[in-house]
């Protein structure tokens, strides 16, 4: 058969092994959830990495030095690889804990800096990042600007030794607790044969002069989101995060990072534990379970060897979209499963258990498959690898 | 690309698909390249390869719709006749688990130079002179007889503790990886024909729904090919005894057999009625989609199997499971 393979292009690196140190990691990672959560310090919920807000937790994890792991030692971080970084993100998420609070500062503050902050900016952020002292959100959205990134309208003009920021960036999670963020901005005017030119990114302190922030609520009612208005905010030109005009690059280069991750599986699998105690003594699922399972495991090893790939300096962007992809969708199949299986309506009242995870999981599913570039802007960037945009 | 992939394809482009019959030319060039026996040890006249080297010229293989029976050969006969003591015979193999005198859907009968039966407390050789051979086929018709067995057999041996196990493992985690490959060509195929078909003034893959299409498509080829890849690696790195190898391999054979029947559908719906004809290559891929993901047992034998162990095994043990660490 005459071969078009060499045509397709590689949709997912070849595995990636763990290092013989991860299993001592993992064990600790274990040892320390099943302590905190025999002592009732937290229960186990759904979507933790957006809802999940504990201080206290992030500082303890900071103090155990699971933060800022893949962060040099010089600025305060543990100088380890991204799989080491990977088996505490994932027995984090797998155990529904509390990651909230640090989880934007962890996962793309901290490399950011490190690959376009000033040694200042370093210093400034990066130590209280990995402390678990230090919470960023980030600012790309506005109410005009969604997948269409590159039609962000926030303004930065210069003024004398800095720039003022107008404009309305939203759904900006945790921005109500955070210290900083990153905002994308227009720093020159639109070209219509560039969009992606002209834009810029802002380290801004959330307390500056002029950041309004006001809550947008979620279907649960709670208060994870927000509107984040600048009115003339001053940001001085120590705070410019990279190359001036180079903020499309900047942004888009981190993509593969922050869509491979096990957060994009992982959201709901609190709930999959649940529901397997839920089955004891019924019978009759084991296909299903089966199904969900090996869906789950083949997602895990797709996600790690992206993982391998990102630690051995490649971007593999398509394979980062198409785990992102599979892995939102399987988050649902979860909360199907859940509602197939057993009888257990939702209980948004409850503390915890079951019904409790099956409310949340079922009021957040919608986000999962928007957050951080939606399904169908993903596969479009499937098909343009594949040749046909 | 690895040298051994790089060596299947060389091998493997001059393949010809069409036919029912072994490809002989072909076998002959992966007998002198020593991929025929590439995991058979050195001392049996194998190359003592990897598994994930082994997964790299099976997906290869699949991709190709190669007519040769790789996996029979090299993982199952080869592998069965050499762990129990018994010298390996030149030319293709297969191997079948059967209890009884009458051996049925043994893959590529007719075409081999000795089948290798492992029955509940035996292994047998048997060679084809005197044979009774009746033909099948499955529905990418490629044989499946049935075969009466001779009273006299070449070569037996009594059967190792875990062989069986390790017999229906290894055929699973095979056809995983062909499937893999199928699943991979017929995408290949499938992209390029989007490129090329043109209606209402345009090649039909410059169309957003055709597009999300063909992408959905690639999540399931990478899915698979992730999955067999992951689960070679795993018998490498465990062995067959392990639990880890089981769950890997049956979430293997689970994920590429749930894959191959969502990308042969959407293979066919973008290559429309020409791709529903016999006269089109499509097929080739498409029929061993649709065989290959019920043999070595079905994806909802292999998910009732995976769900079983983790319902055992009890909630707290489902992650440790998936993460294989205990």
């Amino acid at each position: 058969m005459t071969s078009t393979l060499s045509r397709l292009p590689a949709l997912v690196p070849p595995p990636t092994e763990l290092p013989p140190r991860a299993a001592a990691l993992r064990a600790e990672v274990r040892a320390f959830l099943a302590e905190e959560r025999a002592a009732g310090a937290w229960s186990p919920r759904a979507d933790v990495w957006l809802s999940g807000w504990d201080e206290r937790f992030t500082r303890e994890l900071g103090r155990r030095g699971w933060l800022g792991m893949t962060i040099p030692v010089e600025y305060g971080g543990h100088g380890l690889g991204a799989l080491d970084r990977y088996v505490v993100t994932e027995e984090l998420l797998a155990a529904g804990a509390p990651v909230a609070a640090h989880w934007v500062a962890d996962r793309q503050i901290g490399p950011t800096l490190m690959r376009f902050g000033t040694e200042e900016q370093r210093r400034r952020y990066l130590p209280r990042i990995a402390a678990g002292e230090c919470y960023f959100g980030i600012g790309m959205s506005e109410p005009d600007a969604g997948s269409d990134l590159a039609a962000v309208r926030t303004k930065a003009v210069q003024v004398d030794g800095g720039w003022e920021l107008t404009g309305t960036k939203v759904w900006t999670s945790g921005a109500h607790h955070a210290h900083a963020f990153f905002a994308l901005a227009r720093s020159a005017p639109k070209d219509d044969a560039n969009r992606h030119a002209g834009l810029s990114q802002f380290i801004v302190d959330l307390d500056s002069p002029g950041v309004q922030i006001r809550p947008i609520p979620l279907l649960t009612g709670a208060h994870h989101f927000n509107e984040v208005v600048f009115d003339r905010v001053f940001i001085p030109d120590a705070q410019v995060l990279g190359e001036l005009g180079g903020g499309w690059a900047q942004v888009t280069g981190e993509l593969a990072f922050e869509r491979s991750g096990p957060e994009r599986f992982l959201s709901t699998f609190p709930l999959l534990t649940a529901l397997l105690g839920e089955l004891t003594g019924v019978s009759g699922t084991e296909r299903e379970v089966g199904r969900i399972v090996s869906r789950l495991w083949t997602l895990r090893r797709m996600s790690l060897a992206v993982a391998g790939s990102l630690e051995s300096g490649e971007a593999p962007e398509l394979a980062a979209a198409v785990v992102k992809d599979l892995g939102t969708r399987f988050e649902n199949e979860i909360v199907d499963a859940a509602r197939t299986l057993v009888a257990i309506p939702p209980d948004p009242g409850a503390e915890s258990g079951f019904a409790r995870l099956l409310a949340d999981a079922v009021l957040h599913a919608p986000g999962f498959t928007l957050r951080g570039g939606t399904n169908e802007v993903l596969r479009g960037i499937v098909a343009r690898g594949m040749g046909l945009r | 690309m690895s040298e051994v992939l790089e060596l299947a394809e060389s091998v493997l482009s001059g393949s010809s698909s069409t036919g029912t019959d072994l490809d002989a030319a072909l076998w002959r060039a992966l007998e002198e390249t020593g991929l025929a026996r590439l995991t058979l040890a050195e001392a049996a006249g194998g190359s003592g390869a990897s598994f994930a080297d082994a997964a790299e010229v099976l997906q290869a293989t699949g991709a190709h719709a190669a007519r040769v029976p790789l996996v029979e050969t090299d993982l199952l006969a080869g592998w069965l006749l050499h762990s129990h003591g018994i010298a390996v015979p030149d030319g293709p193999l297969t191997a079948v688990a059967a209890d009884g005198d009458t051996l049925t859907r043994v893959a590529w009968a007719r075409e081999v130079a000795g089948i290798v039966v492992l029955t509940p407390s035996e292994v047998l050789l048997l060679t084809v002179d005197g044979l009774e051979i009746t033909a099948g086929a499955n529905l990418a018709e490629e044989p499946r007889d049935t075969v009466t067995r001779p009273e006299v057999v070449a070569a037996r041996a009594d059967l190792a503790p875990g062989a069986a196990a390790e017999f229906r493992l290894r055929a699973a985690l095979g056809r995983a990886q062909l499937l893999a490959g199928a699943a991979r060509g017929a995408l290949a195929r499938t992209v390029r024909y989007a490129g090329e078909r043109v209606q209402f003034g345009r090649p039909i893959g410059k169309f957003q729904a055709v597009q999300q299409q063909l992408a959905l498509a690639a999540s399931e080829v990478a899915a698979s090919g992730a999955a067999a890849s992951a689960a070679a690696a795993t018998a490498d790195r465990d062995g067959f005894g392990a639990p880890s190898t089981a769950f890997a391999v049956a979430a293997a054979k689970a994920r590429t057999g749930e894959a191959a029947g969502e990308v042969a559908r959407i293979a066919h719906q973008v290559h429309g009625a020409i791709g529903f004809t016999r006269e089109h290559d499509l097929r080739l891929l498409t029929t061993r989609l649709w065989a290959w993901r019920d043999e070595d047992g079905s994806d909802a034998q292999w998910q009732a199997e995976l769900g079983a162990t983790v319902l055992a095994a009890g909630a707290e043990a489902l992650w440790p499971l998936v993460t294989g660490t205990p």
